[in-house]
């Protein structure tokens, strides 16, 4: 393993450059940093270097204690508070950090990473194997949420960050929020796991493996190797993202968007709907989000990063324990799940607030009723963000951070 | 300051007792407020006396505005998540208005001196002369300013008096390291040697206990 002194030396950073849309995957260049250093992963495999794609928002102040750490979902990027590159929408938590924002990018200095395995530009299925022989594919290493905190860990070192304010994130963010604080106490002030648990449940892991099998099944998969014919399998994909994303919503959620409603089948649509001549509206929209989920999103990247997901079980690190996973902890922890989420449910964050409280630990924990089910952390929730923004302005002040 | 001196201390919009509380708690001490409403209390805690206070709150849209506040409160129940805490993690614990409305007031009690050094109760007293004097007159449930909802509808569901409670402190041997009665005025009362007198005028009544 190289010093540190001489990794950094060989530290490149590049500014985004956005491209045309076709390939809009493969040729993004995102902002990143490359480590020249080994990564041992949790398996056992060591990646020999790797990339991390990250994007910043506000202003490190000079005493480098206003920063806070974005982790994103499974889908997410580091793309949170601004138009994404390829799909030009805006960042998935646009609503949330910003100027004037719950997470204020006139106070805060804003990171956000794109997971290790991701397909935004940091190390993944996507990259060449470091013997140059081609993409790693479904030989990608299996890393897990430790793996992609260490990788960020390294991030926030670089940047020269010895101490987060916080770090936050929501579904996958949070589990990943909860592994910074129980991995690196001393570096973070205060930790917020929003729609969160510290183990994938087995009904979570049911679904993800669906959406596995979606990408196995479409013959344009070909064995993971999809980049040799140019063929992605984006029926497999987009099947997987339809599948996930009834259970990032809540039945009441698609009764008051589309109930029962019937649209007229598209003239120019070669699908099967002109079997029926017309389709109910859910269906119209999970097909679009199917479709416009592959323009994005690499499909061996998904099966890395739902298994990464499945694969998570803090206690398991800690004799079984949660509570031992923060003992003697001085992190200020906030939960926060929402009434109709049932792909993480409120119990699961009501146990890490009473391991939290078996730890000593300051903790806030509150349901937040909303009707939009797990994705309500993405939406507009006031009484979410006045929760987010008085926690961390609370925080602030036990962190002596100017106001 | 004397009994006699009406209570000065109370904070602008602070419930009497919370201010009364506040003023027996040692600076810098770890305090856990159980049903802290919107954290009235420990906010003040905080901001005089530099406590590590915390909360925990049943009703969830108090429990919202409190951390909306930037105050580190957790929405639970007294009856079942006490047990999560270990033991002696607090200085004191505290219990204002609440204990007459927990399912089961002695074992909360017993968690609270598990957790904490010290327990701080208030309790609305039903010993006072006017709940008794009603019952008696008309025959009916009380209805007064403190006890102000129908015996039907209200959460109050383990109401006791002074005496009640002194009796439930020695049956479980707890010491009373200080009480004190106020009444319906807020001003503490001049009994604090006379129990029975205290049960029949003291409106509300605040305990700080500890484990024998």
């Amino acid at each position: 393993m190289q010093t540190q002194t001489l990794a950094r030396s060989r530290h490149r950073s590049y500014a985004s450059r956005p491209m045309s849309p076709s390939d809009a995957l493969t040729e993004t260049v995102h902002t990143h940093v490359r480590f020249d250093e080994d990564l041992a992963l949790e398996c056992g495999a060591v990646l020999p270097r790797y990339t991390v794609a990250y994007r910043t928002y506000g202003t490190l102040n000079a005493a480098r204690s206003n920063a806070i750490l974005v982790c994103h979902a499974l889908t997410g990027d580091q793309y949170a508070a601004e138009p994404h590159p390829i799909t030009g929408k805006p960042g998935w938590w646009d609503q949330v950090v910003g100027p004037g924002r719950p997470v204020d990018t006139e106070r805060y200095f804003v990171i956000c990473a794109n997971v290790l395995g991701g397909c935004m530009g940091s190390t993944g299925p996507r990259d060449a194997r470091p013997d140059g022989s081609g993409p790693w594919g479904t030989d990608f290493p299996p890393v897990t949420i430790r793996d992609m905190v260490r990788a960020q860990k390294r991030l926030v070192d670089h940047l020269g960050i010895a101490r987060l304010f916080a770090v936050m994130g929501g579904s996958m963010g949070g589990m990943q929020v909860l592994q910074w604080a129980a991995l690196y106490p001393n570096a973070v002030f205060a930790a917020l796991p929003i729609a969160s648990a510290a183990y994938h449940s087995a009904q979570n892991i049911a679904f993800h493996e669906v959406g596995r099998q979606a990408i196995f099944a479409d013959p344009d998969w070909q064995g993971g190797r999809y980049w040799q014919t140019g063929r992605i399998p984006a029926r497999g994909l987009a099947v997987a993202r339809m599948c996930a994303h009834i259970t990032y919503l809540s039945e009441e959620a698609l009764t008051r968007k589309f109930g029962r409603r019937l649209q007229g089948a598209p003239k120019d649509s070669s699908e099967a709907i002109s079997l029926f001549g017309e389709m109910f509206e859910v269906e119209s929209y999970l097909r679009h989000q199917g479709s416009t989920f592959v323009q994005r999103f690499d499909a061996n990247s998904y099966l890395t990063i739902t298994r990464a997901m499945d694969y998570f079980d803090l206690a398991a690190d800690y004799e079984g324990d949660l509570a031992n996973a923060f003992r003697g902890t001085r992190t200020r922890f906030l939960l926060v799940s929402f009434t109709s989420d049932w792909l993480f449910p409120t119990p699961g964050s009501r146990a890490i607030a009473r391991s939290l409280n078996r730890a000593g630990a300051n903790v806030s924990f509150v349901e937040i009723p909303s009707d939009k089910g797990h994705d309500a952390f993405l939406l507009d929730e006031p009484d979410f963000h006045r929760t987010l923004a008085g926690f961390l302005h609370g925080c602030a002040m036990h962190a002596g951070l100017p106001t | 300051m004397t009994s006699h001196d009406p209570v000065r201390f109370v904070a602008k919009n602070m419930r009497l007792d919370l201010a009364l509380i506040a003023g027996m708690i040692a600076p810098g001490s770890r305090v856990l407020d159980i049903g802290c409403g919107d954290g009235t209390l420990i906010d003040q805690l905080f901001h005089t006396k530099g406590c590590d206070a915390r909360g925990i709150e049943i009703d969830m849209a108090e429990a919202t505005r409190a951390v909306a506040h930037g105050l580190p409160v957790m929405h639970g129940d007294a009856d079942t998540d006490l047990a999560h805490y270990p033991d002696g993690a607090f200085d004191y614990v505290v219990l204002s208005r609440t204990l007459q409305a927990v399912e089961r007031p002695r074992a909360v009690l017993a968690q609270m001196l598990r957790i904490g050094t010290r327990a701080v109760v208030s309790f609305p007293n039903f010993g006072h002369w006017l709940v008794r004097w009603q019952l008696l007159v008309t025959g009916r449930m009380p209805m007064t300013a403190t006890w102000d909802r129908p015996w039907h509808e209200t959460p109050n569901i383990h109401p006791c008096t002074i005496r009640d409670f002194f009796v439930l402190c020695q049956e479980e041997g707890y010491q009373v390291e200080t009480w004190l009665a106020v009444d319906d005025a807020g001003r503490r009362g001049p009994w604090r040697r006379f129990p029975h007198l205290a049960n029949m005028f003291g409106e509300q009544a605040l305990f700080v206990l500890r484990r024998l």
